[in-house]
């Protein structure tokens, strides 16, 4: 005989729960962490290193970085700068989650950090689906993908807070419709925040220097 | 400055992630009962999830194996992402593609739903066996 038993139980719930400890654990520390993913290749890592560049030296940052394969490439880049950078290899694994993230902040010296940036593994999809306990997600796209991707990746563009549009340089040699891209966009998240950049020329930089500056001072008055 | 390097499992998709835990969920439900075998597990999963079905039932088959969930047989709900137009108030369902308002063409969209990820019920085998303990 067989018996049918309700459950209703969301899937991936004990990840959501970890987050909410990780977020829990910066909240206490008064650090702002911010989720930062992208497709390859759409210059997550330059971003950062020119954010690095403008950050004003009364903030610390330390950096997360997530990647597939066993390299520290990326990592190597930002302690070159004199950040404090862990590497996660996720083996395969196409996206952070809340684990690796505990496990990361474990590695970095948060008692004397104000602001944690996690670049997530290049992706448009799964990271979309792990928590990771950060404050805000932001997603780099890039030019050279096209304006297609808000209508292709839907899931991403709505989960996020932040959308950087970055390699605007390119604009004059690419066919990139910025109206459809950003009707797109407004679809999906209307709400969202948008910095159009360049992290070659550092064209845009002011205004999300500016964001990301004031985000860090609204952190430490809560 | 050093670089901490921590390694984890070697894992694939996401997927992995969402059917591990789709068996955790069966396992520890089916425990509070008398059964040796689940024989069927009703999920809800939306059209947003980015998930995909056949994904799930590849490493269901591989990780399901030698547990009280070996063979059992995976039944997707896929209900279709609502939306509602701001402008003029239309509610209508989207499958796959964003499409704008059908009545009026805009796209200032809210979402209502899409995004579920669940396990509904599970069927458990109880022939020859005792009446559940609770």
């Amino acid at each position: 005989m067989n018996q049918k038993v309700e459950i209703v139980r969301k899937i991936l719930d004990s990840n959501d729960r970890l987050a909410a400890e990780n977020r829990k654990r910066l909240d206490a520390l008064k650090i702002l962490g911010l989720n930062v993913m992208a497709s390859p290749g759409a210059g997550k890592t330059s971003f950062l290193l020119k954010t690095i560049e403008r950050l004003p030296e009364s903030i610390h940052l330390g950096v997360i970085e997530g990647d597939t394969a066993p390299v520290t490439i990326d990592a190597d880049k930002i302690v070159a700068q004199g950040v404090p950078a862990v590497q996660i290899n996720t083996g395969g694994e196409c996206h952070l989650d809340a684990v690796m993230t505990e496990m990361a902040l474990d590695q970095l010296p948060l008692d004397d950090l104000d602001l944690v940036i996690i670049e997530n593994v290049g992706n448009l999809i799964c990271p979309a689906v792990f928590a990771l306990g950060t404050h805000k997600n932001i997603l780099i796209a890039s030019i050279p993908e096209g304006d297609d991707k808000p209508y292709k990746y839907t899931n991403i563009y709505r989960g996020i807070d932040v959308l950087i549009i970055n390699k605007i340089d390119l604009l004059p040699y690419l066919e990139f419709r910025m109206d459809y891209f950003k009707q797109g966009v407004a679809a999906l998240n209307p709400r969202l925040v948008c910095f159009e950049l360049s992290s070659k020329t550092g064209e845009g930089f002011d205004a999300w220097m500016a964001w990301l500056i004031a985000e860090v001072a609204k952190t430490k008055t809560v | 400055m050093y670089i901490p390097i921590l390694k984890d499992c070697a894992f694939d998709m996401h997927e992995l992630a969402v059917t591990e835990d789709i068996l955790k969920i069966a396992l520890e439900e089916a425990e509070k009962y008398n059964t040796n075998r689940i024989s069927d597990i009703f999920l809800t999963i939306g059209r947003l999830s980015s998930i995909v079905d056949d994904s799930i039932q590849f490493y269901w088959d591989h990780i399901s194996k030698d547990t009280l969930c070996e063979g059992a047989l995976l039944h997707f709900n896929r209900p279709p992402a609502v939306f509602k137009c701001n402008k003029c108030g239309q509610e209508y369902e989207i499958l796959d593609d964003l499409l704008p308002c059908p009545a009026c063409k805009s796209f200032d969209l809210e979402i209502l739903s899409g995004n579920e990820m669940q396990v509904d019920n599970i069927e458990i085998e109880t022939e020859g066996k005792d009446e559940p303990e609770s």
